[in-house]
C-alpha cells in the first residue's frame, strides 16, 4: 500500500468513525424511547409528556436542517475539520450527559428539560456532521474512485445502527428488565459508551489535516464569505439544491427509513415478533446488505450515480407492498384461528397465569398461555367473561365453572396474539425480506455522497449539500414511521396504508430524478 | 425530452398546493378528533416543516417551466454565475 492509498483509509477512518459514533447516538436515543418515556418523561404529567413530543419531533426533524446551515456555514468559512471535530464533540458529550441526568422522580421537570435541551444539541450536531464528513472524504479522493471511498461513510449509518442494536441487547440480555429499567439501570451504559468511543474518534480526527481542496482555497483568499447567501440566493446554485432534494435525497431518505425503521417497527407492533428476534432479524440483513454500500458506490464510479439510484427508488415502489404483506400473511394467527375452515386448534405449551375479577355476577377470567399454531410459537391473552345464571362452583380451577351449566361464557372476542416466536425457516425467510429492503438502501444511498459532492463547487459545498441531504433523510426519511403509522391511525382498514407515504415519495422522486438528473461524473470537483 | 421536462415543470408547480391543502385538510380533520396538545404539536410541526418543502417543489416546477434544467451546468463557473 503506498502512501497516498495510506492517507485516503485514514481520512476515510476518521471520517466514518466519528459518523458511525453520531449515528449510534442518535439510534440509541430512538431504541430506548420506552425507558426513557418512563424515566423522564411519565405520561401522568402533562408538562413532561408534551415535552416528550417535542423531545421527538423537534430535535429529529426541525433542528437537523438547521444543525446543516449552521455547521455547513461554519465548515464552509473556517474548514472541514474543525467543523466536524465541533460536530463530534457536541454529538458524543450530550449524549454521554443524557446518560447522567437524573430521573424525573428525582429532579421532576428539571428532567425531561434537560433532555430536551440535550436533544436539541444532538440533532443539530448531527445536521452538521454527514455534509463535513463526505466533503472531507470527497475533497481527499481521487476522481476515478470517488463514489468508491465516499461509500464507505454511508456504512456508518447503518454500522452506527448496528453497534446500537449490539450494545443494547447485549446490556439487555444480561440483566433482568427490572434492573435494565431501574432509574440508575443497564439502560444508561449505552449513554455512558459513547464517550468512550468519542474519545478516540476525537483522537483520530485531531491528527488529521484540513481537506487539500478547502485549504488551498484559504490560501488563495477564495473561501466564501458568506455561503448561506452563495448557496441559497444565486438561482444557478439554488436550482441544484432544490434538483439535489427533489430528484435524489428526498426518495432516498424514505427508501433508507422503510427498510431499517419502519420495517422494524412492523415487525413488532403488526406483525408482533417477539424483541429478540425481530431485532436480530434487523441485525442479519444489515450485516449481510451492508457491503453493497461499497459495491454501488464503486459501482458508480464505473457506470455513473443516477440510475443505480433510481432503480433503488423504484425497486422499492415496486416490491414494499408484497414484501410487507408477505409479513402479515405469515404471522397472521388472528385469521388462521378463526378462519371458518380452520379445523386445527393451536396446541397448548403453558399456561404463564390465570386470574379472575369477581364483578356481582359477573367474573372476568384473564389467562395468559404459550400456544404454538403452525410452528409459530406465540402468547395469547384472553379477558373472558363468565355471567351467572344459577350458583357458583369454587373458583379456581376454571373447569369447574365451564362444568356448571347454569353460567354463561362469553369468550374474549379479540385476544391478543403476542411476542411470535418464528421457526427457523420464517426466520430466514424475514432476514430476506428485509435484507432486500436494506439491498435497495444501500443502491440510493452508497452512491449519493459522491453524486452531492460534485454537484456543488468547492467554496460552499458544505452548506449547499448538507440542507438538502437534511431536509431529504431528516424530514422525509425521519418521519416515515411517524407518517406510516399515523396514516394506519387514520385509515383503520388498510394495515399497509402506511406504506403508500414512502411510495408516493420514492415514485415522485425517481420521475424527477430520471427527468432532470444526468448521469455524468463530474471529474473535477477542485472548481 | 427537453419538452417533457419543461411541461412537467407544471405538474410540479400543482402539486406543491395542493400537498398543502391535503396536509393542512388532514390537520385540522384529526385535530378536531384528538383536540390534545400533543396531535396539535404533531401536526404544526408537519406544516411548518412541509409547507416550504412544498413552495420549494413549486419553485422547482417554476424552473423547470423556464427551461433552467434543459442543460445542468457543467463546471461550478456556471452555477456561480
Amino acid at each position: 500500500m503506498n502512501n497516498g492509498s495510506r492517507s485516503i483509509w485514514k481520512v476515510i477512518a476518521a471520517s466514518s468513525v466519528g459518523t458511525m459514533i453520531e449515528w449510534y447516538d442518535f439510534y440509541i436515543f430512538g431504541m430506548l424511547s420506552t425507558t426513557i418515556s418512563s424515566q423522564f418523561f411519565p405520561k401522568e404529567n402533562p408538562t413532561a409528556a408534551l415535552l416528550s413530543t417535542l423531545a421527538i419531533f423537534a430535535a429529529g426533524f426541525i433542528v437537523r436542517p438547521f444543525g446543516a446551515l449552521v455547521f455547513g456555514r461554519l465548515g464552509d468559512l473556517i474548514g472541514r475539520k474543525y467543523t466536524f471535530l465541533l460536530t463530534l464533540i457536541l454529538m458524543g458529550g450530550s449524549t454521554f450527559l443524557i446518560g447522567l441526568v437524573p430521573g424525573y422522580k428525582s429532579i421532576g421537570i428539571a428532567a425531561p428539560l434537560l433532555v430536551l435541551l440535550l436533544r436539541l444539541v444532538q440533532g443539530l450536531a448531527l445536521g452538521g456532521e454527514y455534509g463535513g464528513a463526505a466533503t472531507y472524504v470527497a475533497e481527499h479522493a481521487p476522481s476515478n474512485k470517488r463514489g468508491y471511498y465516499t461509500s464507505w461513510i454511508q456504512t456508518t449509518a447503518t454500522l452506527g445502527l448496528f453497534v446500537a442494536l449490539g450494545v443494547i441487547m447485549l446490556v439487555k440480555l444480561n440483566m433482568p428488565d427490572a434492573s435494565f429499567n431501574a432509574e440508575w439501570g443497564g439502560w444508561r451504559y449505552p449513554f455512558w459508551i459513547s464517550i468512550l468511543l468519542v474519545a478516540v474518534s476525537i483522537y483520530i480526527r485531531l491528527k488529521m489535516k484540513e481537506s487539500p481542496l478547502f485549504a488551498k482555497l484559504k490560501e488563495e483568499g477564495k473561501t466564501s464569505v458568506n455561503p448561506l447567501k452563495e448557496s441559497f440566493s444565486h438561482k444557478g446554485n439554488f436550482k441544484m439544491v432544490l434538483l439535489a432534494l427533489f430528484g435524489a435525497v428526498m426518495g432516498q431518505g424514505v427508501i433508507w427509513y422503510t427498510g431499517q425503521f419502519y420495517a422494524q417497527s412492523f415487525l413488532e407492533t403488526k406483525c408482533n415478533i417477539e424483541f429478540e428476534q425481530s431485532r436480530t432479524i434487523m441485525l442479519w440483513a444489515i450485516l449481510f446488505a451492508t457491503p453493497f454500500f461499497v459495491l454501488f458506490g464503486w459501482l458508480s464510479d464505473k457506470i455513473g450515480r443516477k440510475w443505480i439510484m433510481m432503480a433503488g427508488m423504484l425497486l422499492g415502489v415496486i416490491l414494499y407492498r408484497p414484501i410487507f404483506s408477505t409479513f402479515l400473511k405469515e404471522t397472521n394467527i388472528r385469521e388462521w384461528i378463526n378462519a371458518p375452515l380452520s379445523d386445527s386448534k393451536p396446541n397448548l405449551i403453558n399456561v404463564i397465569k390465570t386470574d379472575s375479577l369477581f364483578k356481582g355476577d359477573t367474573v372476568i377470567v384473564h389467562r395468559k398461555k404459550t400456544l404454538e399454531y403452525s410452528e409459530i410459537k406465540f402468547i395469547e391473552e384472553r379477558y373472558d367473561t363468565i355471567t351467572k345464571t344459577g350458583g357458583w362452583t369454587i373458583y379456581p380451577p376454571l373447569s369447574a365453572l365451564h362444568d356448571d351449566e347454569s353460567s354463561v361464557l362469553k369468550p374474549d372476542t379479540k385476544p391478543a396474539y403476542l411476542n411470535l416466536h418464528l421457526p427457523t425457516s420464517l426466520y430466514w425467510k424475514f432476514v430476506g425480506l428485509v435484507f432486500i429492503m436494506i439491498f435497495l438502501v444501500t443502491m440510493v444511498y452508497g452512491p449519493i455522497a459522491a453524486f452531492l459532492v460534485e454537484m456543488f463547487p468547492t467554496k460552499i459545498r458544505y452548506t449547499s449539500m448538507s440542507l438538502p441531504y437534511h431536509i431529504g433523510n431528516g424530514v422525509f426519511g425521519g418521519l416515515t414511521p411517524y407518517i406510516a403509522l399515523l396514516l394506519t391511525t387514520i385509515y383503520t382498514k388498510d394495515k399497509l396504508v402506511g406504506l403508500y407515504y414512502p411510495i408516493i415519495i420514492a415514485g415522485l422522486c425517481f420521475i424527477i430524478g430520471t427527468l432532470y438528473l444526468n448521469n455524468k461524473i463530474d471529474k473535477d470537483v477542485t472548481d | 425530452m427537453n419538452t417533457i421536462k419543461k411541461y412537467a415543470g407544471v405538474l410540479w408547480i400543482v402539486a406543491g398546493p395542493i400537498g398543502i391543502y391535503f396536509l393542512v385538510q388532514t390537520a385540522l380533520s384529526e385535530i378536531a378528533k384528538k383536540p390534545h396538545i400533543d396531535t396539535k404539536i404533531q401536526w404544526i410541526v408537519f406544516i411548518a416543516i412541509f409547507t416550504p418543502t412544498a413552495i420549494g417543489l413549486m419553485i422547482f416546477g417554476w424552473y423547470a417551466l423556464k427551461n433552467e434544467y434543459e442543460r445542468l451546468p457543467e463546471t461550478s463557473k456556471e452555477i456561480e454565475d
